[in-house]
């Protein structure tokens, strides 16, 4: 009994320090924001790397969601004869919930996994330590434009996921199950907020890029140099930062749209 | 660019003097009251056998490893003492090559060596082009500028490495384990350009190395370390004919002696009888 309180303390001891210094990490780059958002074209080839590339399976799985929403949403609404309404359901859900939250799972996937493994393996063969001996802080050259990327693709892709998945919600309701073209723009017009459903599902979206683009890089910087440490290290980034995104949604769900 | 003129007082000063250095890792004690000087224009060879902190010693003096006790002064600074931004200024007078080289793999042989310099200085791109190649020319490898890394073998790396090292103009260029794993070739290749270095451009140099025939061979003066301490220091010749068991051992290659050859365990035969319960 007495071993097992001592393990848990001890592991609760390490959570508490890696969370202290992540904040330290994060202190520390951000410190490296000003210098280089000046040195654009690195953000630029960041961006290509964490959100260009990302692009695929992004619009691929929005266009499913979006469709699937559709055949569901229809079925659902046409028992209550109000199957006009599917714009609305397709583009609500999609904007307030499913854009953001789904769009960064995938990001934490693709792209987080892979800004862990690069900054990981330039770690393992002292790239970071040669940069260091360089004078050169590998925390502003490398994983500043990483972290600002990371913050500027997120909202971008999410967007992208909405309007697409709303045209797989088209494409499914109009175009297949005869739903009045009309009556699915103008019922979504009038529904869909500016302020209320688009600008929170941006926030949502641009905290999501900040909660897993910190975990990636930090999780990167923080491993352990051999190729079994990248190994946990890029399975650590995807499954916290799905579960720091599910709970972030949660708490921004509830002080939004209470 | 560093200035490299001193007074005469100044020259006679080891550029890197290591005083009382003591260093752990969780309990193990990797040094031990270590006092060490590195002479400016000299290479010095710090050499042991493996595991015994040769590398370690390198980090210690780049300040990228914090002492626990003792002193570590570089050209008049007072190493763990620097400020982060003092430390970076201070790097900028010193190169490493890694045992690995190193090398930034998005980037080809051209701008891995053109890197410092972009970074460090407002040069026009025709003055960078042409200070890179001047260094390519000085390693060999100006013909390779276009290579990406992937595309080199182990030594050329290294040669690169060494390029981007002396971007800069560094005052000492620290090498860790330059020889490992070398074909005779690239050895000798990387054994000319370190004294090369030393003889044409006046850099300090400090060698950190197992492979005692090359380092010897181009060393002024050499430190032996081994568990955790100085078990000999002097020129080449001097630790050719020095009496300690320690020294003998390591010049000579014997494989047990005062670093015995067993790793430390309990007794053999009660480890083979005691059935896995030990």
């Amino acid at each position: 009994m007495t071993q097992a309180l001592e393990t848990l303390g001890r592991a609760g001891l390490r959570s508490f320090e890696r969370l202290g210094r992540g904040q330290i990490f994060m202190a520390y780059v951000l410190a490296g924001i000003p210098e280089i958002a000046l040195r654009w074209r690195l953000v630029v080839h960041q961006v290509y790397a964490v959100g260009v590339l990302s692009l695929v399976i992004i619009v691929v799985s929005g266009l499913f969601v979006g469709m699937v929403l559709g055949l569901q949403g229809y079925n659902t609404l046409v028992d209550f004869g109000a199957e006009e309404s599917l714009g609305v359901l397709v583009a609500l859900s999609l904007v307030r919930e499913l854009g953001p939250v789904v769009s960064a799972l995938l990001f934490a996937g693709r792209a987080g996994s892979a800004l862990t493994a690069e900054i990981g393996l330039m770690k393992t063969t002292e790239q970071l330590s040669a940069m260091e001996m360089m004078a050169i802080d590998p925390l502003h050259r490398v994983v500043a434009p990483r972290f600002l990327a990371g913050i500027i693709s997120m909202p971008l892709l999410a967007a992208m996921f909405s309007a697409v998945g709303v045209y797989g919600g088209y494409f499914i309701g109009v175009g297949l199950l005869g739903v009045d073209e009309g009556a699915f723009w103008s019922q979504m017009q009038d529904a869909v907020d500016l302020r209320d459903d688009i600008f929170n599902g941006v926030i949502k979206s641009i905290v999501f890029g900040v909660a897993v683009t910190w975990i990636a890089v930090f999780e990167g910087y923080d491993t352990v140099p051999t190729a079994e440490g990248i190994s946990r290290a890029t399975t650590r980034t995807v499954v916290n930062s799905s579960l720091a995104v599910l709970g972030l949604d949660f708490i921004l769900t509830a002080l939004m749209f209470d | 660019m560093t200035n490299h003129r001193l007074s005469p007082q100044t020259i006679n000063d080891p550029l890197v003097k290591i005083r009382g250095v003591t260093f752990r890792r969780g309990t193990r004690l990797i040094f031990d009251n270590v006092d060490i000087d590195i002479a400016r224009g000299k290479i010095t060879a710090i050499m042991g056998p493996s595991g015994c902190g040769k590398t370690t010693m390198l980090r210690i003096i780049g300040g990228q490893l914090r002492p626990d006790s003792g002193s570590v002064v570089v050209d008049g600074h007072e190493v763990p003492a620097l400020s982060r931004r003092a430390l970076f200024t201070l790097r900028k007078r010193m190169g490493m090559l890694f045992q690995s080289g190193a090398l930034l793999t998005d980037l080809n042989v051209f701008d891995n060596v053109a890197f410092p310099l972009r970074e460090h200085t407002d040069l026009p791109e025709s003055m960078i082009r042409d200070l890179v190649l001047m260094k390519l020319e000085a390693v060999g490898l100006r013909g390779a500028k276009h290579l990406s890394p992937n595309q080199l073998s182990g030594g050329m790396q290294r040669r690169v490495a060494l390029a981007r090292a002396i971007a800069l103009d560094p005052l000492m260029i620290m090498y860790d384990e330059p020889f490992t794993g070398q074909d005779p070739i690239s050895m000798g290749v990387l054994v000319r350009l370190i004294k090369l270095m030393k003889d044409a451009l006046g850099i300090t140099s400090i060698v950190v190395s197992h492979d005692v025939q090359e380092t010897a061979s181009i060393s002024d003066y050499i430190y032996v370390i081994s568990a955790g301490k100085v078990v000999g220091e002097g020129t080449p010749e001097t630790l050719r004919n020095s009496a300690s068991e320690w020294v003998r051992q390591f010049m000579d290659a014997l494989p047990d002696g005062p670093v015995p050859f067993h790793y430390p365990a309990p007794d053999y035969e009660e480890d083979l009888l005691s059935g896995g319960r030990a």
